[in-house]
Order: structure tokens, then sequence, then C-alpha cells
């Protein structure tokens, strides 16, 4: 469970984020939609600690996993080392079971500079649930995925949260992502942004626009 | 191959430079030619204290070089990931760097005494500042998300030290390696050729107070091949073996 009271967020005078409420619960996946730029992926930095400098609240869980817009690997590390790493205690079968779930079984000795961009973001993944996290954070996770992987990568997220059943928090600006993962979805508006519900004709996605299914 | 090729040819051709300047010259005890120098350098090695001195110079080169570069790498890294640190310590760093060897080596004889402590510390003084400075501009280019992931996943600092942050420094913490050991040899031997009594620097000394070229030759050619060994040998393999994964 997560519960975020977000006052005010600002970098200098400018302030980006105001009056910022919101919960998620073990199990459920909140999509936060909003255009680029708004402050989404700062808004998922304060949920995860990375950036402490804010007016407000946060409580989160202690086992926190986040997906980054880029995959954010090791790359002087294998693909298994890039879990066992991070996970520390994590059992290399463990380790060698999730990356057989998520398709790069095959892929544990190589570097992730050998693996293409699908790969590396199934590593992402793979590093994220691996830890079954009370907390997961997914910021624009298929974001240049050409349609077909895209469609694999969301199946196999929705998979994941199934079995894992995290509290998630997706931000996208592609509502047909929002609409496979999540179980509700708000709106991130306005100069400072704030969260209200995500309009009928809302359409801000890349994919959305390119009509994938 | 084609390199090594060049390589080797290209110090051959040295020799050939060193062998003709020599026979133009005329006289070996001005400047001897390499095959002059073997005999003697073959007589210091067997029945003389080149190997003691040599021992001497190693011993000083890695001590000083081991204190050097983990002091330097730490202010550095410091320096670099701390901003306030950063703006206190700069001045200090640019003191220091602009301070030539010979003032310091003196300094610290005058101050510490004419002994052991007194020739590392010069040694160590001297080079600090330059690691901290190449240390401090890899530090600044660590990358942001990388940390962010480390914070996310509550990576223990060891961890992220050892994984994450000094496999980004490799190649700085590899230059300032070898550009290092080859600053701090010829400071070693300034200090010993000042105020020690063994070592490479004081043989030079000596047989510089008696003018005889050939002898400060094979003394300096010797710790230059050693060097080049301890290059090709220990430095050249540890780079490649941190940069591995670019090539993969």
């Amino acid at each position: 469970m997560i519960r975020a009271d977000i006052r005010s967020k600002s970098f200098g005078p400018l302030q980006v984020l105001k009056n910022i409420r919101f919960e998620v619960k073990q199990g459920e996946c909140l999509a936060i939609l909003g255009p680029s730029g708004v402050g989404k992926s700062t808004l998922l930095r304060l949920v995860a600690g990375i950036d402490k400098g804010f007016e407000g609240s946060i409580q989160r869980p202690e086992r926190i996993a986040f997906v980054f817009q880029e995959p954010t690997l090791l790359p002087w590390r294998s693909a298994i080392d890039n879990l066992l790493l991070v996970h520390e205690g994590l059992s290399r079968e463990a380790a060698q079971a999730m990356l057989v779930r998520t398709g790069i079984a095959d892929k544990a000795d190589v570097y992730p500079g050998q693996m293409s961009l699908g790969q590396q973001r199934r590593l992402a993944l793979a590093r994220a649930f691996v830890g079954q996290p009370e907390l997961l954070i997914l910021d624009e996770p298929f974001v240049s995925l050409d349609d077909t992987t895209a469609d694999q990568m969301l199946d196999l997220t929705a998979d994941l949260l199934r079995d894992v059943r995290p509290a998630a928090l997706l931000v996208t600006h592609d509502k047909r992502e929002a609409d496979r993962l999540a179980t509700r979805m708000l709106q991130l508006s306005g100069k400072p942004a704030s969260l209200g519900p995500v309009p009928q004709t809302f359409s801000g996605g890349r994919a959305y626009q390119s009509g994938r299914k | 191959m084609q390199s090594q090729s060049a390589r080797f040819l290209s110090l051959f051709c040295l020799i050939g430079l060193w062998i003709a300047a020599s026979a133009a010259r005329g006289d070996p005890s001005v400047l001897p030619s390499p095959v002059n120098l073997l005999e003697p350098f073959w007589r210091e090695l067997t029945q003389g204290p080149l190997l003691y001195h040599l021992g001497r110079t190693t011993g000083r080169v890695v001590l000083s070089f081991l204190l050097a570069m983990a002091a330097g790498t730490a202010l550095g890294l410091v320096m670099g990931t701390r901003p306030a640190l950063d703006k206190w310590f700069d001045p200090w760093l640019v003191v220091f760097l602009n301070l030539p060897a010979l003032v310091l080596i003196v300094l610290c004889y005058l101050w510490i005494g004419l002994n052991e402590t007194a020739a590392i510390a010069a040694v160590v003084l001297n080079k600090i500042p330059n690691v901290a400075a190449l240390v401090r501009e890899g530090a600044r280019a660590l990358s942001p998300d990388l940390k962010a992931m480390a914070t996310v996943y509550r990576m223990r600092p060891s961890t992220y030290l050892r994984h994450v942050v000094l496999p980004q420094m490799g190649p700085v913490l590899t230059g300032a390696a070898r550009s290092g050991i080859a600053v701090i040899w010829k400071i070693v031997l300034v200090v010993e050729f000042l105020g020690r009594s063994n070592g490479i620097g004081f043989q030079i000394h000596l047989y510089f107070q008696l003018f005889d070229v050939p002898m400060v030759l094979v003394y300096s050619f010797s710790f230059i091949a050693l060097m080049l060994l301890v290059e090709a040998l220990m430095l050249q393999p540890a780079e490649r073996r941190a940069t591995a994964w670019r090539r993969a």
C-alpha cells in the first residue's frame, strides 16, 4: 500500500506539482496519464524516494522496484548478474527462473549491450519483479518499442502483475497501455500539475494515435 | 599484429638512431652505444648492487603509488560527487597541481628530515592532486540514472561502489594509474637523487659526480625496462579486463 500527499514540488522558483493525493493498494495498478513534460517522471521520483525535496508526505513499503524509461542496466555485468547484484540474497536459480519467465533465458551470460532494446526491457522487467516488490513503479516502460514487441511486453507485464500483486504505479501518455494494465486511471495536468479524472477525450499517446491494438 | 610490428620497428629505429649518434660522437665515455652498455649492465647485475638499488626504488614506487592512488581516488570521488566540498577543495587542488615537484621534495626534507617518511610523503603529495583531478572529472560523469536505480533498489554502499561506481571509473582509474606510475618513478628518482643513500636515483647521483655516463645509462635503463614490464604485464592486462564488456 502506498499513500502519497504531495502538497508542493518546486525546482527553484518553478512549482511543478501541487496538491497531489492518491492511494494504491496491494494488487492495484494506478495509471497516471498526461502529456510529456507535465511532471509525471518527477512525481514517480518522489514516490520512489529518489528525490526527497518536496512538501508533503509519502508512505511507501520497504521493497520497491522501478522500471525506468531507459532500461538502466549495468552494461559491464551479464544479464543474470544484473539481477543478482541488485537483489542481494537472490539465488541463481530464482534469477534464472525469472529470465525464463521473461523470455530471455538464453541471454543469462551476455552483456546488456549485446541484447536488443526489447530484450533489455525484458531484463529490466525481470529485475523489477524478481525481488517480489510491494511497490512497483513503471515509467513509460514500453517507449521506443515497435508495436509487436510492445504488445508482447504488455502481456508479460500484465501476467507478472497478476502473479506478484504489488501496488503498481504506471506513468504513460498512452491510454491503451493504461487500459491494458491499470485498475484505475488519473490524469496529471495543469501548471503546476495536479491530478484529476481522465477526460473521455484523452488521446495523448503515440501508440494510441498509431492505432496499436 | 601489424600494430605490434610497427611498435617494434619504431623501437628498433630509435636504437638505430642511438647507435648512429654514438658512432658519430666517437667517444663511448660521453655517448656509449647500446652494445657498450651490455658489459657494465651484466657486471652490475651479477656482481654489483643493481638489484639492491632496483629493489629499493621499486619499493618506494609501489608504496607511493598505492598511497597516492588511494588518497587521490577518495578525494577525487568526494570532490566529483559533492559540489560543496569541490568548491572548498578546488583552490587547494589548483595550488598543489601548480606546485613544482622539486619544491615539495625540498620542503618535505626540510620539515620532516632526510628520511624515508619524507621521501614517500614528497612523492605522494606530488601525485595526489593529479589523481584527484582525473578522478574528479570521472566522478562528475557518473550516471545519475544508475544512481537512481541503486537508490530505488537499496543497493548497499559497498555494492554500489564496487559494481556501479568503479566500473564507470575504470578507464579514468587505469589512465590515472598508467600516467601515475610513469610520473611517480621519475619523482622517486629525484627524491633519491636529493636525499637518499640508496635507490636508482642515488646511484645516478653517484655516477653523475663521477661523470660516468655509461653507468648513469645502465641504472636508468634498468628501471625503464622494469617499468615497461609492469606496464605490459600488469597495467595493460588490467585495463583490458576492465573494458572487456565494451568489446563483447
